[in-house]
Formats: C-alpha cells, sequence, structure tokens
C-alpha cells in the first residue's frame, strides 16, 4: 500500500499533500477530531501534546498544547467552518501572535475510502504567497520554529572575524 | 545531529536574553561586559547565560585571558534550522506517528462506539 506523502504547492497561497494510510475512513476522521486519539499521534517526535480541547461543530474551536523535553511550549488552535464526518472538515487555524489575518490558515481536509484505504488530502490556504514558501521551508507553522527560523536566518551568515 | 545535542540547543534557545545575546552576537565577538550593556542585567547574570550557550556549542569564548570575547557558533544552529526545516519531512515523521496509532485502534475494534 502507498504510504508516500506528497507535498505540492498550488497556486501562490496553497499547499497541498496527499497520504494514503491503511485504514477505514471513519477512522482517520476520528483520529484528526478526537483529543484521545490526536493526542497520541500530532505534532514532532520529541514534543507531546499536554493539551488538547475539541469542539466539534460549526464555529467550535480546537486548541493544542505542546511541549518539548526542555519545556519550550507551542500553541495551535483554531475554528472549525465546516464539518462533515466522515469526508471533510475544514478549520480556520489562527494565531494569537500574528496580526489577525496574516497569521490565519484555512486547512480543508478530504478522505476517499476505496478497499479499506483512506486517501488523505489536505489543502491549507495562507493570507499570502510569503507566509505559504516560509511555511513550507519552515516546517513548523508557528511560534518555536519561526523564532528559530529568523534567528537562524541572523546567525547563519559566514562569520565575521573582526570585533566591533 | 544527536537527540541529546538538539535537546541541549532548543533548550539554550528558549530563553529571550539567550536569544538577543546570540543575535548580538552575530554582528560580531564581544565581551561580557559589552553584552551586559543592554540588559539590566549583572555581569554575573549574563555569564550564566554564556555558559548554557556554550554548553550547546553555540557560543565559544576567546583566550584572552584579559578580555575573552565570545564568538557565536553556527553550525549547531543550522543543524537544528534543518531538523525544524522541511514541511514535508515534518508531516512525513507525523503520519508515521498516525500509522501506529491507527494500526492500535484496528487491533481493539471493541474500543470504537457503533458509527457509520
Amino acid at each position: 500500500m502507498g504510504r508516500t506523502l506528497s507535498v505540492t504547492k498550488s497556486g501562490e497561497l496553497e499547499i497541498v499533500m496527499t497520504r494514503s494510510f491503511d485504514a477505514p475512513r471513519a477512522l482517520v476522521f476520528d483520529a484528526w477530531t478526537k483529543p484521545e486519539l490526536v493526542r497520541r499521534w500530532f505534532g514532532p517526535r520529541d514534543w507531546e501534546v499536554v493539551e488538547c480541547e475539541i469542539d466539534l461543530r460549526v464555529g467550535g474551536r480546537w486548541r493544542y498544547r505542546l511541549r518539548h523535553h526542555g519545556g519550550t511550549e507551542m500553541l495551535l488552535q483554531g475554528v472549525y467552518q465546516e464539518i462533515d464526518r466522515p469526508e471533510r472538515f475544514v478549520s480556520l487555524e489562527t494565531n494569537e501572535d500574528c496580526d489577525a489575518s496574516e497569521g490565519q490558515a484555512l486547512a480543508t481536509l478530504t478522505l476517499a475510502e476505496h478497499g479499506g484505504v483512506t486517501t488523505l488530502t489536505q489543502v491549507v490556504r495562507y493570507a499570502s504567497k510569503r507566509i505559504r514558501d516560509a511555511v513550507l521551508e519552515a516546517g513548523m507553522e508557528r511560534g518555536v520554529g519561526e523564532g528559530f527560523d529568523k534567528l537562524a536566518e541572523v546567525v547563519a551568515t559566514p562569520e565575521r572575524a573582526g570585533t566591533r | 545531529m544527536t537527540q541529546d545535542l538538539l535537546d541541549v540547543t532548543f533548550a539554550a534557545l528558549a530563553d529571550p536574553t539567550r536569544r538577543a545575546i546570540l543575535a548580538r552576537l552575530a554582528h560580531g565577538e564581544a565581551t561580557v561586559t559589552e553584552l551586559a550593556e543592554p540588559f539590566a542585567m549583572s555581569q554575573p547574570a549574563i555569564s550564566k547565560h554564556l555558559k548554557v550557550l556554550e554548553r550547546a556549542g553555540l557560543v565559544a569564548r576567546g583566550r584572552d585571558a584579559q578580555r575573552r570575547p565570545c564568538r557565536l557558533v553556527a553550525q549547531p544552529l543550522k543543524n537544528a534550522n534543518e531538523w525544524l526545516g522541511g514541511y514535508r519531512r515534518y508531516w512525513d515523521a507525523t503520519f508515521s506517528q498516525l500509522d501506529l496509532v491507527l494500526d492500535e485502534e484496528m487491533k481493539h475494534p471493541e474500543r470504537r462506539e457503533e458509527t457509520d
């Protein structure tokens, strides 16, 4: 069964991801929308989901707080726009730190099942091409990732020999 | 890059004063006195931060007994950035974790409620 992840740009604002799973669609949908399941797989390897709240209805909020070993935390949150179990949901991911619209991303997740294999497609639309492209490079959409990348840009220039 | 070194790097970066110190050092070497200047913080306090950065391999101290200037060592930070970098790498790893959870759940159908 194909477990290849495909990540592509679409137009100027979107990132499209597709991936297949050996599981029924309803289960995959639940894995994305039930806190007890989300906690067990969401986020990078060395990060733990310490808080996971999901109000699964149109207008309902979701909120994940992740913590790295070292103590650094990352907060992800959003509002559901559409819910169509087990086929599709749409969520607006928001960001407290950034300017309201710049920091938002609209994510549409669709699931299609054939013979016990579910293909997931996620289309995320960002506020600008610049942000879309930066996310594709940075790998993490919020907080820690962005902060480190900005700092890394500053410091990763060739070392200057002289003193100030 | 080993997990331990990544942990140490991220822990070192998880403090705004230390990040500011690194940003300052990106513009050139500086002594502890020079580094302490912009902060309402004593030199010993700045030295503590510098020790954390040194242990993470992000900062190196000069040998000049008088001045011991500090300079930036960018490689560990570049490594951390490469680890962070890559939308695909992030989701690839995350989906592998989802595979495991789905497999687990399918082994225990009794956990599932009766749904469509």
